[in-house]
Parts: structure tokens; sequence; C-alpha cells
């Protein structure tokens, strides 16, 4: 069965049957938003963007940055440099060195940190895979520079930025994480003390075996 | 199948009625306004009339299959938005779609229910921006585009404060989308939802009966309903020739089959009912989107066991298709076990709606070439991947 058509047409003498009907009736629409794009507020859409500027969502991503803890951009990093995004960055535009002591024993932060902006695509993979819940996608915009290439090249320094800026920019997420990070960091205290207690006894009950051994019968 | 050879596929050059050397070479593009990006054809004009018209694609081929296939599977996910750009987030269920059905992943109700609204929004999106850009073709500069992404935007505003980006949502996860929605969204939708049938009542007015829209478009680049089938035309384009060619129905996928709606037909499939039938489905995905906002469940957004980082399929191979809104849109996966896949294909509907072109055009003005382009509605980042 051959399905029927959905759209109307008009047969041709009805179509031009008064010719400009059409144009006229489109022209109205074009009147009617003109003039209601004086008084109706759904109609005024534009906003004079240096003067004003529209809210940005909490959710709004741009390019990732770095969370410290605390005052101290260096000694607060969450970043432990375990190059999960580095890896899973999809344009690599993450570059990170682990920073070693100088008997090559890791130190568990990053000596170098640099993001490429220019060749970050904002996808937010890198936020979303960190186990350490360092690196978060910024809302930061007009971001333009005169040096394409050393001026978008993001170092640690530009990087960092404090727990406080990220509760500010996403309060929702940000109380999460604060809330689970403490939540973890209490139970590691409590596994350490634990241990520390641990450690006490033993030390206490072995004490007295040496001196018992070392004296000659 | 079919062997007539009036029906069949032709590259026919029509038979001049001059000399060769009388004929005009044309190169349309690929900086041409009309062309929708950097997209060139080739022309030979005898005085107006297009003899023969060659496609020249590739001005814009980024490598997304080949750099895919080496890089995990997530990681595809981004680009996937910056195929058909209009409407990233169909693409984006695609691709999810292919690889759970590859690592045979079952995604929650409310994540399909997510994911019906944004496709349905996408459509919304895609069919408005075609609206203005057709009639910007035809030389409408400025009102009817205006009014198009003005409508657009809200949408936009919506996709930034769920996804947080206006466009490279990137916001499908396998097994699930990537957050939940924000408190009041779904309330949004809603009115946006209940506003957008004025809007399209109004652009309807603008455009039904325009006098100069009539004349450019009326059988005006219609094919036979075999040619298109035997061309593999998908989409708005094939049902605007009547073939009622819908994925959602014939072949649904998701949670399609719950909703009431129905496909919308054409007649001849010339150029004015491939506009008129993106109306007729705006309408219908509104319906579909007033059924999806009511009926939207409580639950996880997410599968519990959904992996992101490490993510390995199982050995095997998938291909899974979505109607998207510029036609069948799907994603070939061979996985050889690995986090990388061994084998990612993409089939576009915009390039392959675009096939035709020629058979569309000849012996038709050269004027006729810019709105017949037009409708064909591509989108160069998916025709070039």
């Amino acid at each position: 069965m051959e399905p029927s058509a959905d759209i109307k047409r008009l047969p041709a003498p009805a179509r031009w049957s008064i010719p400009g009907i059409g144009l006229l009736k489109g022209m109205v629409v074009t009147a009617q938003n003109m003039i209601q794009s004086y008084y109706r507020k759904e109609r005024m859409t534009t906003v004079q963007y240096p003067e004003e500027r529209a809210p940005i969502s909490p959710n709004f991503r741009n390019f990732p940055f770095l969370c410290y803890d605390g005052e101290d951009p260096k000694a607060g990093l969450r970043c432990t440099a375990c190059t999960i995004c580095e890896t899973e960055c999809p344009p690599q535009c993450i570059y990170i060195v682990l920073e070693r002591d100088a008997n090559g024993k890791s130190l568990k932060r990053p000596k170098v940190f640099d993001i490429d902006v220019s060749v970050c695509m904002n996808c937010g993979i890198c936020a979303e895979v960190c186990p350490f819940d360092s690196i978060y996608m910024d809302g930061e915009y007009e971001l333009s520079k005169q040096d394409r290439f050393n001026g978008l090249l993001f170092h640690l320094d530009r990087l960092a930025k404090s727990a406080d800026y990220h509760m500010k920019l996403r309060p929702k997420e940000a109380g999460e994480v604060a809330a689970r990070r403490k939540v973890e960091v209490d139970k590691k205290r409590a596994v350490q003390a634990a241990k520390d207690a641990k450690a006490q006894t033993d030390k206490d009950m072995a004490k007295p075996e040496p001196t018992t051994k070392g004296e000659p019968a | 199948m079919i062997s007539d050879p009036a029906t069949s596929l032709t590259s026919a050059v029509l038979a001049p009625a001059v000399d060769d050397d009388q004929l005009l070479h044309v190169s349309l593009g690929p900086q041409h306004p009309s062309t929708h990006g950097v997209f060139r054809m080739n022309v030979v004009l005898d005085g107006e009339t297009v003899v023969r018209l060659k496609p020249v694609f590739g001005y814009l081929h980024r490598n997304h299959e080949k750099i895919a296939e080496g890089t995990s599977y997530l990681a595809s996910m981004p680009y996937t938005d910056r195929l058909d750009y209009i409407c990233p987030l169909s693409n984006n269920w695609a691709y999810a779609r292919a690889v759970e059905k590859l690592a045979g992943i079952e995604v929650p109700e409310r994540a399909e229910f997510i994911r019906v609204i944004l496709a349905e929004l996408t459509r919304l999106i895609n069919h408005t921006a075609f609206a203005g850009f057709i009639l910007g073709d035809m030389g409408a500069w400025g009102s009817a585009l205006m009014y198009a992404f003005r409508e657009r935007e809200k949408i936009l505003d919506l996709f930034e404060e769920l996804t947080g980006a206006r466009m490279m949502a990137n916001f499908m996860r396998f097994g699930g989308c990537r957050n939940d929605l924000p408190d009041g969204w779904s309330a949004k939708v809603s009115k946006l939802v209940d506003e957008y049938g004025p809007f399209l009542d109004e652009m309807e007015k603008f455009l039904v009966g325009n006098e100069i829209l009539l004349s450019r478009t009326l059988n005006v680049g219609s094919l036979p309903k075999e040619v298109l089938i035997n061309g593999g035309i998908t989409g708005p384009m094939l049902r605007a020739a009547g073939v009622p060619y819908d994925i959602r129905k014939v072949d649904p996928y998701g949670i399609y089959e719950r909703f009431d709606f129905r496909i919308p037909l054409g007649a001849t499939g010339d150029c004015y009912d491939r506009i008129m039938i993106r109306f007729l489905e705006m309408r219908e995905s509104l319906k579909i989107l007033h059924q999806a906002l009511d009926q939207l469940p409580d639950g996880s957004f997410i599968h519990p066991k959904a992996k992101i980082r490490n993510f390995k399929p199982p050995l095997g191979e998938a291909y899974a298709r979505i109607e998207g809104p510029k036609g069948e849109l799907g994603f070939h996966l061979i996985s050889d076990g690995s986090t990388r896949p061994y084998r990612y294909r993409i089939r576009p509907p915009s390039f392959i709606n675009l096939t035709l072109i020629e058979d569309m055009c000849l012996g038709l003005d050269l004027a006729d070439v810019v709105v017949i382009l037009g409708s064909i509605d591509i989108v160069l980042g998916e025709v070039d991947r």
C-alpha cells in the first residue's frame, strides 16, 4: 500500500491567485519581530558582550587546572604525577615529568606539568579519569594571547589553583569532593594511628626479650 | 534488483548542445559561501544549464578513523562531536551504542530517556538551523537564519548547562551518560518544548506560500524513489520522496518503541518537500519530547559497572546505527580485545546523501545547484571526517 503524503501543496492556480500575498505574509512576520524586539523580553536576545555578560552555568568547562589544598601551591598540590591524564588525553596536550630526589626515588609530585591549551579541546576526560581529585576543568575564558606558542603553553604555576577557587567555581562538585577527601583522610589517619599504636605495643612487647636473652643466665 | 536503465544509478552526461570548447567550466567552492564549508563542485555549464557536475571532497579531512584506531575507546568520544558539529549528541549516541553492542553493556532506563531527550533536541537544532541555512542560500540573508539561530541558542544554553559545552558535548559514556541532569533542567526543557510549537508556526508562516521560495524549490532536484534507495540515501531526503524508512521505526533502538509518533512523508522529493518534511519531523520530535519528559524515571544515569579507564571490549565486531537528524548514522567497530579498536568506521549520512548530487542537478540551472546542495543538508565535518 502506498503511504499517503503529509505535505500539503496548493494547486498551482490557488498558489498564484494574488501574486505577492505569500511574500507579504512573510513580511508581516518580520515586522512583528522587529517591533516586538523593542518591548518583548524573549525577542531581546542580544547580550552587549564586553559591557554585559551572560551568566555562566556551573557545569561550563574550558581548560583544565590543578587543584591544591591549603595555601602553598607547591606543597598542597594533589597531583601525584601518575600520568593517567597524560595517557588518556585524546589530543595528547599534557606533558608531565615526575620529580625525583637525589637517589632517584619518586617524590610523587610533578616536576613539570604543562598543558598546551592551543591543542586542548576541552573534552574534560583528564578531569574524569583523575583518581586523586587533582585536575578539574576551569570556567575561565578570554584567554587570547599575543604569543601563540609560549603564551598558550600553561606551566605548573599557571595551572595550580586553590581548592577554594574550585569551591567557588563549582560548589556542588567541590563540596562532594571535599567531603569524600575528608572521610579518606580521617580513615588514613585512623589506620596510621592504629599502626602506630600496634608498632608501639610490638616495641613494648619486643623490648624485654633481648634484655633477658642478652643477660647471661 | 532494479535493472530498468531509467531508474538505475547514473553518472550520465547529458549530450551538450554545443561543442565542448563552448562549454563553461566553473569551480564552485571550496571557499564559496553557499557550499556550507569547504566543498567544491566543478560544474560544466552550457549557458546556464548544468551538463556535468563533479563534487570534490576532502578539504576538511582530519583522519578521524585512523586517529581513533590509535587511541582508547573513550578518547574517540570527543572526536565524534566534531563529525557533524551541528548535532554532536546524536553522534555521541551512535558511537556509544556501537561500543555497548560490542561489549554487551546494559544501559539504565534513565540514561535511555536522557539520550532520547538529547537526541530529539538535537534534531530540533539541526532542522531549525537547516531552515535558516537554506533560506540564506536562496538569498533571504538575515532574518530566517537569525530567527532559527535565536531558537537554537536556547537549546544550546540547555546543553551547556547539562554537558558543560554548547556544541562539543562529549556527554555519552559506554553504559549511560557522564552526569545526571542538573536541578530544574527538565522543567526548562518542558518550557522550551511548549514554546517551540509557536515558533514553528511562525517560521512556517514566514515560509509557506512565499512566492520566491515556491518558484525556487517546487519540482527542483527530485529523483525517482528507486534511484534514491539504490544510492543509499537516508533520512529526510528519502522520506521526502515518500519512502517510509526511519530507523526509529524499522529497526527500533533505545526506547523509541515506547513513544507514540509517526513518520511524516513527502510526495515528490523535490526541494520544497525536503524543507517541509523537516518541519513536520520537528513537530513529531516535540511529541516524543513531551512523552519522554513526562515518563522520565528516577534511577542511575550510568551502569554501575561501567568502566572509564582501561576499557577492553571482548574480541568481536559490531555495527550500530541510529536515525540521526540527517539520516542513518552508523559506527562499525572491530575489536581485537585490546584497549584500542582494530577498525573504526563511520557511515556518515551527509556524505552518502551527497553522492547523488550530480544526478539531481543535471539539466537544471546553476542557481538550482545551490538550492539542491542546501536541501541535502550536509555538514562538511561529517562528509570529510
